[in-house]
């Protein structure tokens, strides 16, 4: 059987916003971007609170865990990588502690599966994720399986 | 304060045959359609003054103005973001003129998307914010990043796939009345439509626009310059822009209601400036790279309200004689794809009498950009 490429798959390109979400996957964390000044969380990252103004900011933990808020499933025409594992799924989780924060990513059967490897049928719109980071190009990213019951 | 309330009329169309590949080079297209705008409007190149574009046109202002033999410019723009900078091109004409910065202004799109690249496979340019947090989990091309605020629509609203094609069909049967369209001889029925293959689920195949290679010019004058024109003015009634607090582009998930698109900022200002009120516009042309940007702008632009926009559809209300016919030659998804300069120019057509899809006295002309990215529309008036 032949096995996915993960390493033909899209790296992130960092800018100076983004990095330390990456630097925290590196480390198995989901932390989301906040003002040091009025706690807001915000995301994408960006360089100064739309709410306050203030240039400070920490990243906050978050636990993990969100709710499937859509998703598609991709055929081709795509990218060679992509195509390969097509049709797979891209869903938005909203975070359990911040549902207005969603994430794109994809929904699999556990971190090192290919993005194909729940069946489309299983997706619905509510369904509860949690977060499980897995390498590509040694880059950590995120991916989402289903919360066990 | 004066304004632009009726204070320019678009006095010149002009356009290439629009096919999948065309030999000639981006900038010719440009430049014949340009000089086809002003043969309509019976001008002459020397007298254009002002310019405006995308900034994603390739052809630039001093290409364009060698070649077509254009006078001195003191006006030239470009709107960025794609197909939501397609009336807005009208728009900064419009402003130039009535502002006395400008007196014949040309504005055009020529693409060839048909035979060309598709941009969203050039992985180098797109990375960067936001792209980083979309792209590399597989939400790779517009049309997925709109199916994903697609599938939401539906499950919040209960739009189905059947409102998506009543949509589809109005567009394909326009353009199977316009001899000009991609698809004048392809007529579409529910069953092609149900059973085609899938692009990103829940968007078929028939959901996304034509690829197109063609040009369109269109040219603004003052309204008293209008009225010594060749062909009947069509006013340019009311005009906006508009870019959301907290947008976010294409991939629109980071707000508080990612489903209230910039059709509603560039609504709210369009109507605020305008005599009438969307009961009383007679035809749109409303911006239809994908299928469910119609019920989205139907709400927008205030046809309907939040949530109506594909029950709005039912009934055969896009169709001729239905309570709004839209995208009389055949729009994005059947005429062809040229950013949507073919709507503005449709519009246009409407309101001289001229469409081959014409709706009765039509006298009010709604034209939009691209929603879901900074768009813009006008309102057009004869
Ligand atoms: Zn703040």
């Amino acid at each position: 059987m032949k096995t996915y490429t993960n390493e033909a798959l899209l790296s992130p390109v960092l800018d100076d916003d983004g990095a330390p979400f990456w630097q925290y996957a590196a480390q198995g964390e989901l932390r989301i971007q906040a003002c040091s000044d009025c706690g807001e969380l915000r995301f994408p990252p960006r360089p100064c609170c739309p709410h306050c103004h203030s240039f400070e900011s920490e990243w906050r933990k978050m636990s993990g865990r969100g709710r499937v808020w859509s998703y598609v499933i991709p055929h081709p025409p795509l990218l060679p990588a992509y195509a390969e594992q097509a049709p797979y799924n891209a869903i938005v989780v909203e975070l359990a502690e911040a549902p207005r924060i969603r994430l794109v990513g994809n929904l699999v059967s556990g971190p090192e599966a290919p993005l194909n490897s729940v069946l489309p049928e299983r997706l619905r719109i509510g369904a509860r994720v949690q977060v499980a980071f897995t390498e590509v190009n040694g880059m950590s990213v995120p991916r989402w399986v289903l919360e066990r019951a | 304060m004066a304004g632009i309330k009726d204070a320019t009329a678009v006095v010149g169309i002009g356009q290439t045959p629009f096919a999948k590949q065309l030999p000639e080079s981006e900038k010719a297209l440009a430049c014949r359609a340009i000089l086809a705008a002003l043969d309509d409007a019976g001008i002459a190149p020397a007298e254009v003054d002002a310019l405006a574009s995308y900034t994603m046109e390739e052809t630039d202002e001093v290409e364009v103005a060698k070649a077509v033999g254009l006078g001195d410019l003191s006006f030239f723009s470009k709107v960025g973001f794609g197909g939501g900078g397609s009336c807005a091109t009208v728009a900064h004409l419009a402003g130039a003129i009535a502002s006395g910065q400008a007196t014949v202004g040309v504005a055009w799109r020529s693409r060839k998307r048909g035979s060309g690249p598709r941009p969203w496979k050039n992985t180098d340019v797109q990375l960067p914010t936001p792209a980083q947090w979309t792209r590399p989990f597989g939400l790779l091309r517009p049309a997925d990043e709109i199916g994903m605020l697609a599938r939401r629509y539906m499950h919040e609203y209960g739009a189905t796939r059947d409102h998506l094609f009543n949509v589809a069909l109005a567009c394909r049967n326009r353009a199977n009345q316009n001899p000009a369209a991609i698809m004048y001889e392809r007529p579409l029925t529910r069953e092609m439509y149900m059973t085609s293959r899938w692009i990103s689920e829940p968007l078929c195949l028939f959901d996304n626009c034509l690829e197109t290679d063609g040009a369109l010019a269109c040219v603004i004058v003052s309204a008293e310059r209008a009225r010594d024109c060749r062909r009947r003015p069509v006013y340019v009634h009311s005009a906006a822009q508009g870019l959301p607090a907290q947008h976010h582009g294409m991939v629109n998930y980071w707000n508080d209601d990612p489903l209230t698109g910039p059709a509603w900022s560039a609504a709210r200002h369009l109507w605020k400036h305008a005599d009438f009120t969307p009961e009383d516009v007679d035809v749109a042309q409303i911006y239809d790279a994908f299928t469910p940007l119609i019920p989205l702008s139907l709400e927008g632009y205030g046809f309907c309200g939040r949530g109506e926009g594909a029950a709005f559809t039912e009934g055969g209300a896009l169709e001729i004689g239905g309570l709004l016919p839209i995208n009389t030659g055949g729009g994005g998804l059947s005429e062809a794809y040229v950013h949507g300069f073919n709507l503005i120019n449709e519009g246009v057509k409407q309101l001289r009498g001229t469409s081959t899809a014409q709706v009765p006295g039509a006298a009010t002309c709604l034209v939009t950009a691209g929603e879901g990215v900074p768009t813009s529309a006008l309102l057009l008036r004869a």
